[in-house]
Parts: C-alpha cells; sequence; structure tokens
C-alpha cells in the first residue's frame, strides 16, 4: 500500500484510489463540485486542486490523479488557496447572484465553498450569459443559469439510472446541460438528480419556495413505497411533512431512492381519514371512538371464530400486525392472511427473502430474473443490477415480462415452460449459471402471484439446487417483494392457521356469507366488490377502496406518523420513525387494536411499544437484530405441481400508484401523465 | 447579452430523414473501418455524410444518425452542436467562411467579407465568419464549400461568386498568378539549368 504524506502528515492508503480519497482518509477536507463517490470522475470543476510532489510546478486537480507511494500532498499552501480562489471567481462569473430566491440556498455546496474562496465583490464586469430553462419533467425544476456544468446529472442518467437522455450540447461558453428534445426523463429516479446538483440548477418541482431547509426538522426513517425498505430522511414543518430525501446505507439503498418514495408525500395531505366513521343506513357517517368500538363489540357478539377473517395491507408497521395476529387468535379465526396478492409464500424464511442481500448483487457473476421487472417493482435495486452489469463480466437473462431494464437482458422466454426447460438444463443460459461461481436467481411476485405460483417457487428451488446455489458461503435464491410489509408479516406468521382461509378463501367465504366479519388493516389491493354481505372494519389512513367499502372506519397512521418496525425485502429489520402526528383523531395503528381488545373482552397484553416489540422479538428472533439481514433458513418449500402456460407478469402495472398514499398523490398523477405521453409518442 | 442555447428553434420541419443507398453505403464502409460495436466512432463522419446529402442537419438526421450507429440521441446532438462544421439550420447551397482572423484580416479580409456579406442571400450563398483556416501564406482565405478560394481580394471574390452564381466552378486556390503558395510571378530560384 502506498505511503504518501498529506500536509505533513503521513498515511498509508490502498492503493489505485486517487489524491482526493486519499485526503478524505486522512480527514482532510477538499472541496469539489463535479466529483462524487459513485459516478465516474469528471476532472472539470477544477475546485480540487492540490500541491503534488513529486510532479509538475503547478496545482492539480486531486479528483483525477492517482495516489503514488512517497508523494507529498498539499492542501493547504497559498498557491493552492489562489488557485481555488480563481476557480471559484470563474465559476461564479455566470453565476446568478439570486441566493435568496433560490431553492437550494441553505443547502448548496456553491454557497458553502464561496464563503471558504470566494471574493467579496466580482471583478467581471460583462454581462452574465443567460441560458433558457429546460423541461425535465413534472419533478424537475430548471434553472439552468445557475448551472456549474459539473455534468453530475449527465453522468447520473447515463450510468445509474441508465437513461441517456440528458447531454450537453454546445462548447465553450454556450455549453448547455439539456436532453435537447425538451421531455421529462425516462426514469424512475429522477429526483436523485436534485440531490446531486451541487447548486440551484435543478430543483425539486413539487417542492418549490415551499419551505428553507433550515426551517425543518429532520427525522431518519425508513420508505415503505416498495420492498427495499430505502433509508430516507423525512423533513417536516409543523404536522406537514415537506420533503422526504434519501439517507445513505451502502446496504441497502447507496444514497437513491425512487421518485416514488420521494414525491409521493403529498398523498399524505389528501384523502385521509382523520375521525372514525360508521356506516348507518347506507352511508358512512363520523363517530366517536366508542360509537366505532361499539359497533365492531355488537356485530362480533356471539359470532364463531371461523366467520371472522382478517387481511393485512402492504405498508402495515410488524407491530399492528402483531396486535392484529394476536387479536385474531384471540378471537379463535385462523382466517388471516398478509399476502393480499396471492403470492404462494409461506414456506421456510430462507424461500420468502432476498438471501445474498442487496449487497450480495455486487458480487453475483451470472443472474436470472424470474417473472420481475425490477425496473419498477424496486428502482433502486434495478439500479444496483445495472452497476453489477456494469462493472462487467456478469450474464443476466430473464424469464418474463419484455421490458427495458436499462441493461442488456437476454430474454429466454415468458412463461413456466422457459423455467422448466432451463432447469433441466435445456436452454444455454443453464450452464451460464452452473458456471457461475455465485448465481443468483431474482424470483418477483410475477412468479408467485398466480394459480401456480406454488409450482413456479419449487421449480426456481429445484433450479437453485441444481446450480448450488444455496450453499454455506453463497445463497443466490432472492425473493424480490414488492411491498414493505410482506417479509414482517410473514416472519410474525400472519398466513391462515390451521384449516384457516387465505386471502382468496376469505373473499370467497365473504361472497358464501361463510365469513361476516373481515378486519381489513389498511388492505386496499383487493377485489372490495368480493366482500360481498360482509360486516367489513377498515382500519387504515387513507379513504381508497377499502374506506369505501368499510362498515366501520378506524383512522390508523400513515408510516411518516407512526414509530414501527419493518421488514425489507431482504429480511433486513429497520425501524421507522415518526416525523409528525397523525391528522385528527387518528391514532398509531397498534394502540387502536389493543384499544379495540380491550373492548372486546380479549386485552392484548402489551401496554406500550417496547412491549410490543418484546413481544415481536418473542414471536421471531429475528427482530432482535436491527439494520441486520439475518439469515434464512432453506429447507423444501413451494409445491411441485402442473404449471400453466401464462406468461409472467409483472403485478406493477403502474409504477407511479401501487398504494393509497400515491394514489392520492398529485404529483404522482403528473409523472404519469408525462410518461403516457412519452410511451405514445414512442 | 443574447440567449445561448445550441438548439436553433426556428428552423423549418423537417419530418424524415433516410439515407440514400449511395450515401448509406458509404456510411457502412465508415463504420466498417471500426471494430464491431465501435462503430459509434464513425460519427463524425457519418454525421457529415447526412449533412451532404440533405445540405444541413436536421434533428430527424441526427437520430438516423444515432439509429444507424446504435447509440443514444444525445450523443448525437452532442456532438453536432460542438463542432462548427456542422449546420444545425439550412443554409445556402454555397457556404462562405470568411476567415477573418489577424494575417487574413492584414491582407484585406474585411473587403472580401463585405462582398461575400453583399452576396449572401441565403439560398445561393451564406456566410460564416471563421477563425484561421490555415491558410495565412495565402491570405485573405475563403472556404467555399469544400474548396479554399486564396489571395482574394474585393474584385477576385467578385469575380468568384459571380462564376458560383452562373451554375460554374471556378478554379479552387490562388485567385493570382501563383502556384500553391509559391511565390508570385513565378519561382524566384532554382530557376533551372
Amino acid at each position: 500500500m502506498p505511503k504518501v504524506t498529506i500536509d505533513g502528515v503521513e498515511i498509508e492508503v490502498p492503493a489505485g484510489i486517487t489524491v482526493l480519497q486519499a485526503c478524505e482518509l486522512a480527514g482532510v477536507e477538499i472541496p469539489r463540485f463535479c466529483y462524487h463517490e459513485r459516478l465516474s470522475i469528471a476532472g472539470n470543476c477544477r475546485m480540487c486542486l492540490v500541491e503534488v510532489k513529486p510532479g509538475p510546478p503547478k496545482p492539480q486537480a486531486s479528483c483525477a490523479l492517482p495516489v503514488a507511494d512517497k508523494q507529498e500532498i498539499f492542501t493547504q499552501t497559498p498557491t493552492v488557496k489562489k488557485a481555488r480562489n480563481g476557480v471559484m471567481e470563474f465559476l461564479l462569473i455566470n453565476h446568478p447572484l439570486d441566493c435568496p430566491i433560490c431553492d437550494q440556498g441553505g443547502e448548496c455546496d456553491l454557497q458553502d465553498q464561496a464563503m471558504g474562496y470566494g471574493f467579496d465583490r466580482s471583478r467581471f464586469h460583462e454581462n452574465k450569459r443567460s441560458v433558457p430553462d429546460k423541461e425535465l419533467g413534472p419533478l424537475v425544476k430548471t434553472s439552468m443559469n445557475r448551472c456549474i456544468h459539473c455534468t453530475r446529472c449527465i453522468r447520473f442518467a447515463t450510468e445509474v439510472a441508465g437513461v441517456e437522455e440528458l447531454g450537453a450540447t454546445g462548447r465553450g461558453e454556450s455549453m448547455e446541460v439539456t436532453t435537447y428534445v425538451e421531455h421529462a426523463l425516462s426514469t424512475e429516479l429522477s429526483g436523485n438528480l436534485v440531490d446531486l446538483c451541487p447548486v440551484g440548477a435543478l430543483t425539486s418541482k413539487p417542492y418549490a419556495f415551499e419551505a428553507r431547509s433550515w426551517e425543518l426538522s429532520k427525522t431518519e426513517s425508513v420508505d415503505v413505497m416498495d420492498g427495499l425498505g430505502s433509508n430516507i430522511r423525512i423533513d417536516t414543518r409543523g404536522a406537514q411533512v415537506m420533503r422526504v430525501l434519501p439517507r445513505l446505507n451502502d446496504d441497502v439503498n447507496e444514497e437513491w431512492i425512487s421518485d416514488k418514495t420521494r414525491h409521493a408525500l403529498d398523498g399524505l395531505r389528501h384523502q385521509r381519514l382523520d375521525r372514525p366513521y360508521v356506516r348507518r343506513g347506507g352511508k358512512l357517517v363520523e363517530a366517536t371512538w366508542d360509537q366505532a368500538f361499539a359497533a365492531i363489540e355488537a356485530k362480533l357478539k356471539g359470532l364463531d371464530g371461523t366467520k371472522v377473517a382478517a387481511i393485512a395491507g402492504d405498508q402495515c408497521d410488524a407491530e399492528s400486525m402483531l396486535a392484529l395476529k394476536d387479536l385474531m387468535t384471540a378471537l379463535g379465526s385462523p382466517n388471516i392472511d398478509c399476502r393480499q396478492d396471492g403470492a404462494k409464500l409461506d414456506g421456510p424464511r430462507g424461500s420468502y427473502i432476498f438471501n445474498p442481500g442487496v449487497r450480495g448483487i455486487d458480487s453475483a457473476d451470472a443472474i436470472l430474473l424470474i417473472g420481475t421487472n425490477p425496473r419498477w417493482e424496486s428502482p433502486v435495486l434495478n439500479a444496483r443490477l445495472r452497476k453489477r452489469y456494469l462493472s462487467g463480466h456478469c450474464a443476466i437473462a430473464s424469464v418474463g415480462p419484455a421490458v427495458d431494464h436499462t441493461y442488456p437482458v437476454e430474454r429466454l422466454g415468458a412463461g413456466p415452460a422457459t423455467l422448466r426447460d432451463l432447469a433441466d438444463g435445456k436452454l444455454g443460459f443453464f450452464e451460464k449459471l452452473k458456471a457461475a461461481k455465485h448465481p443468483l436467481i431474482v424470483v418477483g411476485m410475477g412468479a408467485l402471484v398466480r394459480e401456480d405460483g406454488a409450482a413456479v417457487l419449487a421449480l426456481a428451488r429445484d433450479l437453485a439446487e441444481k446450480l448450488n446455489a444455496v450453499r454455506a458461503d453463497w445463497n443466490g435464491f432472492a425473493v424480490l417483494h414488492t411491498t414493505a410489509a410482506r417479509v414482517a408479516g410473514l416472519d410474525l406468521g400472519l398466513v391462515p392457521g390451521e384449516g384457516g382461509r387465505d386471502v382468496e378463501g376469505i373473499l370467497a367465504g365473504c361472497e358464501k356469507r361463510e365469513i361476516e366479519l373481515v378486519y381489513l388493516l389498511a388492505a386496499d389491493e383487493i377485489d372490495t366488490k368480493r366482500l360481498g354481505k360482509a360486516f367489513v372494519v377498515y382500519q387504515g389512513h387513507h379513504g381508497d377502496a377499502g374506506a369505501h367499502r368499510a362498515d366501520v372506519v378506524l383512522p390508523g397512521a400513515a408510516y411518516t406518523e407512526k414509530p414501527g418496525t419493518y421488514v425489507n425485502t431482504e429480511g433486513r429489520v429497520q425501524l421507522g420513525q415518526r416525523a409528525g402526528y397523525p391528522p385528527g383523531d387518528a391514532r398509531e395503528d397498534w394502540a387502536i387494536l389493543r384499544a379495540l381488545s380491550e373492548r372486546l373482552g380479549k386485552t392484548l397484553p402489551y401496554d406500550s411499544l417496547d412491549q410490543v416489540r418484546a413481544r415481536l422479538v418473542a414471536v421471531n428472533k429475528s427482530f432482535a437484530a436491527l439494520d441486520q439481514q439475518a439469515a434464512g433458513t432453506w429447507g423444501i418449500f413451494g409445491k411441485t405441481g402442473a404449471l400453466t402456460d401464462a406468461p409472467f407478469a409483472s403485478p406493477i402495472a403502474n409504477f407511479y400508484m401501487t398504494c393509497p398514499i400515491s394514489r392520492a398523490s398529485k404529483t404522482m398523477a403528473e409523472c404519469m401523465a408525462s410518461r403516457a405521453h412519452l410511451m405514445a409518442a414512442e | 447579452m443574447a440567449m445561448i442555447t445550441a438548439d436553433p428553434k426556428d428552423v423549418p420541419h423537417v419530418a424524415h430523414f433516410a439515407f440514400t443507398p449511395e450515401y448509406l453505403a458509404k456510411a457502412k464502409a465508415l463504420m466498417a473501418n471500426y471494430p464491431p460495436g465501435r462503430q459509434a466512432s464513425a460519427v463524425i463522419a457519418v454525421l457529415d455524410l447526412a449533412q451532404r446529402q440533405q445540405g444541413w442537419l436536421p434533428r430527424v438526421a441526427m437520430d438516423e444518425v444515432a439509429k444507424l450507429l446504435d447509440m443514444a440521441p444525445i450523443r448525437v446532438y452532442e456532438i453536432a452542436t460542438f463542432y462548427t462544421m456542422f449546420q444545425l439550420k439550412p443554409r445556402g447551397k454555397y457556404l462562405l467562411q470568411v476567415c477573418t482572423t489577424t494575417p487574413c484580416w492584414l491582407r484585406g479580409s474585411e473587403a472580401v467579407m463585405k462582398a461575400c456579406q453583399h452576396a449572401a442571400d441565403g439560398e445561393t450563398f451564406s456566410v460564416q465568419e471563421v477563425e484561421c483556416l490555415g491558410g495565412c501564406v495565402n491570405a485573405p482565405v475563403v472556404q467555399i464549400n469544400d474548396d479554399f478560394y486564396e489571395d482574394l481580394d474585393e474584385a477576385s471574390i467578385a469575380k468568384v461568386l459571380d462564376a458560383f452564381r452562373r451554375g460554374e466552378t471556378p478554379k479552387p486556390g490562388p485567385q493570382v498568378d501563383r502556384q500553391t503558395s509559391a511565390p508570385i510571378g513565378g519561382a524566384t530560384t532554382l530557376k533551372g539549368e
């Protein structure tokens, strides 16, 4: 490992890194605009100049200079300071002084670094250049006069998002960052451009002129818009969520989040359930908690447990699902399910989690996607797959829908027949998987939410066994969930008990009047028409499908309004925090169930969040280790059986609207409209 | 200062562009100069072909080049807007690129420029001021399409332009009695014997 001296302090650094990275290791901060850890090196802003010996007698851009043994690096010399001051002065020549009306103000790299390297007045007396603003869709607002041409956005779009649509046209003073064709970027990750922009050229359109960064209180939490459980920071002002930003976690989302995670938040302001309702004379009328509970109590009186059923929704926290399960057990009902989409998953833990972890993607050397469109099911995970593709020597193939993954994927076929051929070794790709050291098999919900889902799962398991993909040092069997609550639900056993009914059974039971009371815990993705004449209790935060059909509505809290435990698709247990309180009379969900249980005379044995969490650990000890992925147990699962010919289809038909929150979001509707227009143009 | 933009908005709409078989064959030959998968290296040359066929580069032509070379269209736009050789607006049949850099200017490019500007009607002639064309020894120089016309003055450029207007192609090179950049009036040394 090379030894370098940075400002007189000797330090040993890994070979192959750049001078800038070495300085970071030594704790010396280097100003920069164009350099970004997760993008390729451009070296065009020149802000990171340092002096290096041996080397030419002039400052060098440290971001693009590799370290060498016995190098002496000076970051604080008068030459360096003067050079950086000069760069800053040039950057500010064409930069408008509109900080007071700029949304980046307060969190602007240029503003911050100008404090260190700026001059207190301008020596430039000519006119500044003026650049027309660009249209980048409903999420990214542009103010191109402010652009300093760092090209981070271009590199992000090209490298991470995989859409080559942004570029720099023109040359010299007439250089512009643009799509040239003036349309929204066709990526689900465009919100990240705003985070990457070191100045105010790209800012958030929905958040434009809403708040200043210093007025916001920041809460670190977890996202529930997809199964990945991206780490987020929720910025609130008062009770209102103003924006959602990504939080760094290399194991999960690196530092990206999807547009839905970031911008569905305006859905939290609309269609909210803020008080209990009870249906009287065919109409939902406002009620008190007491009246709502009384209505449920009256219905449940003398009702046999087998005539009661519960369905947990896709964004529930583990605490409320546990309370629901405990309540159903107390009522003597085995009819409980957390798989609204009917995914055939209920085996050992290894059968329903993304075993290798998101990090495992980085070491996979042959990847098979079964019945999944990760681009829509989890855009950030898809970016990780793309990153794996870019680092080379990785064959990727899919059995499933024909979609643009943003990286080349060999499409082997559409349905189970192809998968069987592959498992029988009849397709060439089998050899590639077999030869791979770390084969990765990603099974999507598109393959499991079907009649023959269990058979497909068994086939995928069979394939994994044949490929020796599951062994002590590597488990390449990965289930990609589309929902945030699913893994926790399966961990807690929210599947039908002995003789119990699953979602399909519950709905069929409702139609046949064998089920008389259905408890929907924020479950909206079912066909509510099939609930028939059953008495429906809906507990949730949005007036969506479930609440419209309900006979009693209990207002709960959305994910930003309650502390909750979520388990992502890899089986990683993460804590969400409360960023604000739920509106009106709405309450935390586990507490509602606890209160209801008391009213029903079946008091649940916990009175505080700590006690609920202790119970979580008692039910499944994987809940004890936060932010870690407990290994999944392997075993026999799935059911060998007849396969149908129907091709696999991704369950996500529309990326922008998958849950009550995103369906209530105006921003998501705008995104949809802009993309629909694009698709029509194609 | 005027708005800066590389994307001219006031261009006529061109709905369709396709290479003629002749130009397509040339493009394919250029692409064959590079290893498979590296056909994008031919982009500048292929753009030039498109421009020769169409006279200028409408966006559909750039899109067609992108398709042919399997590139993202934006990468082609970047190149086409970067190089001044590519004309993003329609131009006259003859593009007069008048050099006005110091040697040409000292030798009277202003008068040449004036004559060119006078002739420019946008249909037969378009005029463009350019930096050094590298023909300083024959200053002043005007590049007309692919040829250099050198040692010009007000009268000789008028003659050249008149010839073009009549549909003739005047002889490129020095417009005075001179062989390429050899001395005016013939050789001064090595005269034989």
